[in-house]
């Protein structure tokens, strides 16, 4: 691992914070933004800038999360050679929650109040994100969320530079049905929120689009499953009634492997009865014999493979910064790779770290993404992607072979669902609402349904 | 979401294949109407190029079919990526196949000056194209003179056949000596007949037998993709896939028994190591599924160092793999013991919370060594696929572990029965002041069975290697599951152990395609706790006065 590099010096930190929280007090009165009810904890305005790092750098969540702590320390570290922002250098808080869901709130917090952090880089399971929300919208803080997630939120306080399930589930779904003609679905999940709300989304997709329920079978198996053979097998016979099948795959991580290996050693082949994913990635592919996966789909918004130079450069920036040529580069690094930028213009718009100019300087912001065309923070929190389906190959890369037009736009509430089809999350005046009725015409709270 | 967004317009990325690909391979596919065979190859190398993968797909059966002598290097190359087009529409679709030295004319196979690579573009396959690819290859298979590539060829065709495919399932028939090839190769004609809607009513029904009589899964599915018949065959067709579906039933319930024993077998590796340290020393050692997790890790060393050295036994590192294990996580269990253990026997509580931080030392400092990614442990050849059994279909690498679970199991028992350790374990456990008294040094001896079962669990670590991802956290998926095994047998009996774990895989897996795998464990669990409820002692518990002691 190479999380060192970074230390703090708690004891200084927190004299620091103290001396801070004293003079912030004095100068409270300053007749700012800021409401009292929503006491944010105002940011010194000399001195470097503090950005908040809150990716488990242990536990099982480490895999996934240490390279994204990894790419923002490059990203900081490249900006402060720049000059950092607005003649400020920006300094990285790095803290570990060690894939434990409450400890993500207390660090949070930590970073919120005392590190009096300006915005905070983290989280990567749904969990961990509704673990830090109440934490984020009580203090008022910037939480920039880069993974792809089951939608149904929308939260001043939170940037979701990830994809919304239209932006990565139902395109995917729509190249299956349209592409490779599949007729009969599987969805195939872990158990926890983001496959059960991804699915239940898809579930009424699906149905919309005439899919009988004979033709369609939901699964769900537990966290880290390595037992496949009954569901597998039981697919094989779902698979067997004379339509195309095809499965989604909403398996988290780590139960992917033995999932994918067991299909090898059953005997179906990607040709048979493909597979699309939504957590495989370059990471989780990074190091395994990919032999048994050969052939199966991915979507996501971007994959290392894309041949633009900008993501060469910035692919092969990160490699050195990391000094490590077999590290590799996925989609929820590209999105905080987005989402750094955005929110350095947005402070920049914004003329300070100020949490509340810096989240209504947020939208309408752009940035290229790497994968050509601009990414663009809409009202809704949300960004524009591209959507690409890969295919997996022997290398750990994925091969594009297709992908939207256009840029999708994000659609945090999903129509498909009854309890949300008439939602939208505007942040901008006059609705300034996380889930509008559009129907009832009136605004139901700042994130709930 | 009906809001204009603010920043640039929004643009719109060019669509992957351009309209004029599509008209122009679209011309090409009208053309050839009329054409000879060498004409219509010709076109199927200009499908090949052409940016959809429909057109992609059709041009690749077409050259299949078309008896060209180039068709095999052809579809080759396009599986094997090494198939390149011009990147912009060109009335000729030149068509080059990297070699090592060069390109060559895919169409001629002559060697051609390299074309600049700015005007190439590698022509992608999917799903869709792969799965002609596998046809085509069928296709050309079924000429070849090795039975066991025909036999192949018959099935890929069987799986692929289509009206097309008719004229060249004749051809290979009128040929074919191999009883086996043929009868698949009979099958997949009535398969492509079936699907063309020809023939006569007799034949059909024929062919629906002839179909029907494989019983299997790609039977089942054909006959049900079947729609548009007329009442007599549509009436056959339902009746065989009902009696597929019935013979089928039958042979998922002799599959789910493998698969509970496999289960089993995975448990019975994982608790056997437990089933000494905490079985007979009653040491509750919460740091077993570490033990598990190193001998995993080693599996990894052992394959990198021989694909290093030797890479002529690559294949057989699992092997050598499992001594090396056994000698790791005993040596570990040993140092463990006498540092950490031995302080704390007669505490069971103190003993559980030193294991328990043991544990998440362990796992910190192997994800510090080695990172916190999967390791890559590669399944030998001889370790994949599955043998068809009837109806059964029987993955090897479970089939090894529920073996090298049984050898494992046996050689300990042999060990405990017949060994000089193994004696010497069984007296200090039996009566230990006694033992001593005999001159048995009992705190080495402590020492190596606590090695000796780590050493077991290292062992279960190479099987699960096979099967379950290679990371720090290995060991905590199992612990939970060695206990139960454990204390369902009857703590400190061997055939218990072996019983319960083979007893808790089939429940497992029987319960599983009723209720879900989340709840199938739900179940079981509760299941557990009201057994041993009424029988805290376990299946099988110890008697006489050792075990009241």
């Amino acid at each position: 691992m190479s999380s060192r590099g970074i230390t703090i010096d708690r004891r200084r930190l927190g004299l620091l914070g103290a001396g801070l929280a004293v003079t912030s007090s004095s100068l409270g009165v300053l007749p700012d933004l800021v409401s009292p009810a929503k006491a944010a904890p105002a940011a010194p305005e000399t001195g470097p800038i503090k950005v908040g790092i809150l990716h488990s750098l242990s536990g099982t969540m480490a895999i996934s999360e240490a390279p994204l702590k990894d790419v923002m320390l490059m990203l900081i570290a490249a900006q402060n050679v720049k000059g950092g922002v607005m003649g400020r250098q920006l300094q990285p808080v790095v803290v570990d929650p060690a894939s434990n869901w409450p400890l993500f709130a207390e660090k949070a917090k930590q970073l919120i109040s005392v590190d009096k952090v300006a915005a905070v880089f983290g989280c990567w399971t749904s969990v961990s994100r509704k673990s830090v929300l109440p934490v984020f919208e009580q203090l008022n803080g910037i939480l920039l969320y880069p993974v792809q997630y089951e939608g149904q939120e929308c939260s001043r306080n939170v940037f979701y530079t990830g994809a919304a399930p239209n932006q990565q589930a139902i395109p995917a779904v729509d190249y299956l049905m349209n592409q490779v003609g599949v007729k009969r679905w599987v969805l195939e999940g872990t158990d926890y929120v983001y496959p059960r709300t991804t699915n239940k989304i898809l579930e009424a997709y699906l149905k919309s689009k005439g899919v009988g329920p004979a033709d369609l079978m939901i699964n769900y198996t537990p966290f880290g499953y390595s037992d496949w053979q009954a569901e597998v097998a039981k697919i094989k016979t779902f698979g067997s009634a004379g339509k195309k099948t095809g499965v989604v795959s909403t398996i988290n991580g780590d139960a992917n492997v033995p999932f994918y290996k067991e299909l090898g050693n059953q005997g179906i082949k990607a040709t048979d009865i493909p597979v699309v994913a939504f957590s495989v990635g370059e990471q989780e592919l990074a190091g395994i014999d990919t032999k048994p996966l050969l052939g199966h789909l991915a979507a996501w918004n971007y994959f290392e493979s894309v041949d633009t130079p900008l993501n060469k450069e910035v692919v092969a920036a990160f490699k050195k910064s990391v000094n490590d040529d077999k590290r590799v580069f996925n989609d929820p690094m590209e999105a905080h790779y987005i989402g750094f930028n955005m929110w350095l213009k947005a402070v920049e718009k914004a003329g300070a770290t100020d949490h509340d100019a810096v989240i209504d300087a947020m939208v309408g912001v752009a940035y290229p993404n790497l994968s050509g065309d601009f990414a663009t923070m809409m009202p809704n929190h949300h960004l524009t992607k591209p959507v690409l389906i890969g295919e997996v190959q022997g290398n750990g890369q994925f091969n594009v072979v297709w992908q939207t037009p256009g840029l999708v736009v994000a659609q945090p509430w999903s129509p498909y669902l009854p309890e949300s089809k008439n939602l939208i999350g505007d942040w901008l005046p006059p609705m300034s609402c996380g889930s509008y009725d559009v129907v009832a015409g009136k605004c139901l709270g700042s994130h709930k349904a | 979401m009906t809001r204009i967004q603010h920043g640039p317009r929004k643009s719109w990325r060019r669509s992957l294949y351009g309209p004029r690909c599509v008209l122009l391979a679209a011309v090409l596919v009208a053309v050839p109407a009329l054409a000879d065979a060498a004409r219509a190859a010709h076109d199927s190398f200009a499908n090949i190029a052409a940016s959809t993968f429909d057109l992609e797909a059709q041009g690749v059966r077409e050259l299949a079919v078309s008896g060209s002598p180039r068709a095999a290097a052809v579809i080759d190359a396009l599986r094997d990526r090494r198939l390149f087009a011009w990147k912009w529409p060109r009335p000729d679709t030149p068509l080059y196949i990297r070699i090592d030295t060069g390109f060559v004319d895919a169409r001629t196979g002559n060697p051609v000056a390299a074309p600049n690579r700015v005007n190439l573009r590698q022509v992608i396959v999917n799903d869709s194209v792969r799965s002609a690819i596998d046809t085509a290859e069928g296709a050309l298979g079924l000429f070849s003179s090795n039975v066991a590539t025909r036999r192949k060829a018959a099935d890929a065709i069987f799986q692929t056949a289509d009206a097309g495919a008719l004229p060249l399932i004749e051809r290979a028939l009128a040929k074919e000596s191999d009883a086996e090839v043929g009868r698949v190769l009979r099958e997949a004609r009535a398969a492509a007949l079936l699907k063309s809607n020809t023939g006569s009513t007799s034949e059909r029904l024929s062919a629906v037998g002839e179909v029907a009589a494989r019983a299997d899964l790609s039977a089942r599915s054909l006959l049900a993709s079947l729609q548009g018949q007329t009442p007599q065959v549509a009436a056959a067709i339902g009746a065989a896939v009902h009696d597929i579906d019935r013979r089928l039933q039958l042979w998922a319930l002799a599959e789910n028994v493998y698969y509970g024993l496999s289960l089993g077998a995975v448990l019975l590796l994982a608790a056997t190591g437990l089933a000494i340290t905490f079985g007979v020393m009653g040491v509750i050692n919460m740091a077993h599924g570490e033990m598990v997790m190193i001998g995993a890790y080693t599996t990894f060393v052992v394959q990198r160092l021989i694909t290093a050295s030797a890479p002529a036994i690559d294949d057989f590192g699992v092997l050598v793999a499992v001594p090396a294990a056994f000698l790791v996580a005993g040596a570990l269990g040993v140092v463990i013991e006498r540092t950490l253990i031995r302080f704390l026997y007669g505490r069971p509580l103190e003993t559980l919370l030193a294991t328990w931080g043991l544990s998440l030392i362990l796992q910190q400092a192997v994800r510090s060594i080695f990172g916190p990614t999967n390791q890559d442990v590669s399944s030998p050849p001889w370790m994949s696929g599955s043998i068809a059994l009837g109806g059964l279909t029987l993955t090897v690498n479970r089939l090894w572990i529920i073996l090298f679970a049984g050898l494992v199991l046996a050689a300990l028992m042999a060990t405990l029965r017949w060994g000089g350790l193994g004696r010497s374990i069984r007296a200090v456990t039996q009566n230990r002041r006694m033992a001593a008294a005999m001159g048995i040094r009992t705190p080495w001896i402590d020492a190596l069975t606590f090695g000796l079962g780590s050493g077991i669990a290292g062992m279960a670590g190479v099987a699960l290697s096979q099967i379950d991802n290679v990371s720090p956290n290995l060991g905590q998926n199992y612990i939970i599951d060695s206990f139960l095994v454990v204390v369902l047998g009857g703590v400190g009996n061997l055939w218990g152990t072996l019983f319960a774990a083979m007893s808790l895989g089939v429940v497992d897996k029987f319960v599983e395609p009723f209720e879900g795998a989340v709840l199938a464990k739900i179940v079981v669990l509760a299941f557990l706790i009201l057994f041993i409820q009424r029988r805290p002692q376990g299946l099988f518990p110890l008697k006489g006065r050792a075990a009241e002691a």
